[in-house]
């Protein structure tokens, strides 16, 4: 149990190259934090500094109240699950889980009782004299996250563990590990490119982009009230709409309600209704390109009158327009997203 | 794997395919081998005139001669110290150059060239350095009060023997260890310095296990070195002397056979060592095998 403090994090490679620029972040004993961001971003390398396996190059990092900075990965009591699991393919299960125990010098029976609670917490019990080649991914998946959950450390680090799963055991595993992260309350940073997974377990959420915090906040915060242009791009799929001012003014579309400065105006697929609410609103007219059943939900790209670029608009169950009808798609005014494209942020007011 | 049935047109294309093969295994390993096996019964009069046929009693005079028994002794104790110091040595040389990142390759390029010295070269190179009266070493190691004479003391004249054949096997081992090494991924090292371990720990309890295969067959290769292939390095340097403190097996069947003319004896050596590959080659494949595999 502890609170990990960023200050103001740097890393920077012996070639020059800068992957971290200046993270603060100030993560709550037993938050489950979720990194999240387009490859090359920098989350990868941000939890290896935060494991002790990249130095940092500047700022303090602290895990509960202790400057761990020029700590050894083993002194800093943190647990890590790797995305390719990293499991010793020499030992049995058995050992896996022991081996970290046996390094800090915990007695034998201690072991044993920490193995089999581990084994039976993750449903792993009859395995425990195999080796890892005999076992499945999602087994080994169990084994990685019992490797960690053993040594009871005060925090977990989680690299892109379910990127190697098929997707409905995906699923599965990610229920299980919020569920057992919740119960074990251990503070943990878990990154992920896949924003589905980000989005549901995550207490806070961390969008990092080219080294830097992009925002930070509950998933719904994010979702609802994305403060870069960047998240509002990042977070939510299909990807936020955007729509330039000068192209709503030419229609005479533009509302009066938005703050002086937006030049870009996001707009959710699925804030684009096919028929008028009685809120406010604005209506934009196109043509239907493409339909695209995907089971509940269908997407519908529009190309708007006068705008080459798509737009996409989703809606539940299946599309009753044909390809090439007209269309008119309403929007409410209270879900519009003002942007600035020079500052590349959201214009608030 | 399932085996593919081919068919031929002819009856005889399939033979005749096969025949260069079978040529140059008959003429080349069989044959040789029947001829050995065919004078180590045979005993030579002192002239090399006449030739008699004597059954086994080559072999139970060698198996009552104490030199032949020593030379098996010597043979043993060389071939395993060769072995534990190329393969130690060159265990060492792996690991560091494996933690460096720069300059791994020009070091990689130099430690090869050793392979390619002929061993006869190696021999003369160490027969200089270890030379009692011109020698480097010598010299030194009277600094230290140690009078080195491998031509009166057994022991300096196998320890000399050693250093120059594991010498040239580090090379070959050490590119070997530093690929086994490569293929060893990074995340697991990573995990088990997470799990408290430490750098020497790492190594004993992740990376040696791990490099097992590499490790076993380099001893396989290693032992088989060791015992037929140093040759020119004992003929170059103490040439098996003094009093047969370095007399290998097969260093013993080129004095019986051509020096001492004792063919039938040499041959019947040779016989005995072909015996003894054999054995190696079952019992480390089939038995030691079975445990590196993972």
């Amino acid at each position: 149990m502890a609170r990990i403090v960023m200050d103001d994090l740097h890393k920077v490679y012996p070639g020059g190259v800068k992957a971290v620029t200046g993270i603060s972040l100030d993560i709550a004993d037993g938050e489950m934090i979720v990194l999240v961001g387009p490859s090359g971003c920098g989350k990868s390398t941000l939890l290896r500094m935060v494991a002790g396996l990249e130095t940092i190059t500047g700022g303090t990092l602290s895990i509960g109240d202790r400057v761990v900075n020029t700590l050894e990965p083993a002194d800093r009591d943190i647990a890590m699950v790797f995305q390719n699991y990293a499991l010793y393919p020499h030992m049995t299960v058995y050992n896996n889980l022991a081996y970290g125990l046996r390094n800090q010098g915990v007695a034998k029976p201690e072991i044993e009782r920490r193995v089999q609670e581990a084994a039976a917490m993750l449903q792993i019990g009859d395995y425990l004299q195999r080796k890892p080649r005999a076992l499945s991914g999602g087994q080994r998946q169990r084994v990685a996250m019992g490797r960690a959950l053993v040594r009871e450390p005060s925090a977990f680090l989680f690299d892109e563990p379910l990127s190697n799963l098929d997707a409905k055991l995906r699923v599965q595993m990610r229920v299980e590990i919020r569920q057992l992260q919740k119960r074990l309350g251990t503070t943990s940073l878990y990154v992920t490119h896949d924003q589905l997974e980000a989005l549901t377990l995550a207490d806070r959420l961390v969008v990092l982009n080219a080294g830097r915090i992009e925002q930070v906040g509950t998933p719904m915060e994010l979702y609802q009230r994305p403060e870069t242009l960047f998240v509002a791009g990042f977070i939510g799929s299909p990807a936020m709409n955007m729509i330039e001012m000068g192209y709503l003014r030419d229609r005479g579309a533009a509302p009066s309600t938005l703050p002086a400065g937006t030049d870009l105006v996001g707009m959710r697929p699925d804030d684009m209704l096919l028929s008028a609410p009685a809120e406010p609103h604005l209506s934009l007219s196109g043509r239907v390109m493409l339909l695209e059943p995907a089971g509940a939900e269908s997407h519908i790209y529009v190309s708007l009158d006068g705008n080459d670029q798509p737009i996409t608009v989703r809606i539940p169950g299946l599309p009753t327009m044909q390809e090439g009808a007209a269309i008119t798609l309403h929007v409410p005014l209270g879900a519009l997203h003002p942007f600035n494209t020079a500052s590349g942020r959201r214009v608030s007011g | 794997m399932q085996t593919k049935r081919m068919t031929f047109s002819s009856r005889w294309l399939p033979y005749a395919l096969l025949a260069p093969q079978v040529l140059i295994t008959l003429v080349f390993f069989v044959w040789p081998a029947s001829q050995a096996l065919w004078q180590s019964m045979l005993r030579e009069d002192p002239f090399g005139l006449r030739s008699t046929f004597v059954w086994f009693r080559n072999f139970e005079r060698l198996f009552a001669d104490p030199h032949y028994l020593d030379a098996m002794k010597t043979t043993a104790i060389f071939s395993v110290a060769t072995t534990f110091l190329a393969m130690a040595v060159s265990l060492l040389f792996a690991v560091m150059v494996n933690r460096m990142l720069r300059s791994r390759d020009w070091y990689t390029t130099l430690l090869v060239w050793p392979y390619a010295v002929a061993p006869a070269i190696a021999g003369v190179l160490w027969w200089f350095m270890f030379n009692t009266s011109v020698g480097i070493v010598p010299y030194m190691l009277q600094g230290f009060g140690y009078d080195w004479n491998h031509r009166l003391d057994g022991t300096d004249a196998m320890i000399l023997v050693v250093i120059a054949a594991a010498w040239k096997q580090i090379s070959y081992n050490f590119l070997f260890f530093l690929a086994g090494l490569q293929s060893i991924p990074q995340s697991l090292i990573e995990a088990a310095s997470i799990d408290g371990a430490g750098r020497i720990k790492r190594f004993w309890t992740i990376v040696f296990p791990l490099l097992s295969p590499t490790t076993f067959f380099l001893m396989v290769v290693n032992v088989v070195y060791a015992m037929f292939d140093t040759f020119g390095v004992i003929h170059a340097t103490t040439e098996g002397g003094p009093a047969r403190a370095t007399n290998i097996l097969v260093y013993k069947v080129f004095r019986d056979g051509f020096v001492g003319g004792n063919l039938g004896s040499s041959a019947a050596q040779s016989v005995i060592l072909m015996a003894i590959v054999i054995v190696l080659t079952v019992i480390q494949f089939r038995w030691i095998e079975r445990r590196v595999n993972y």
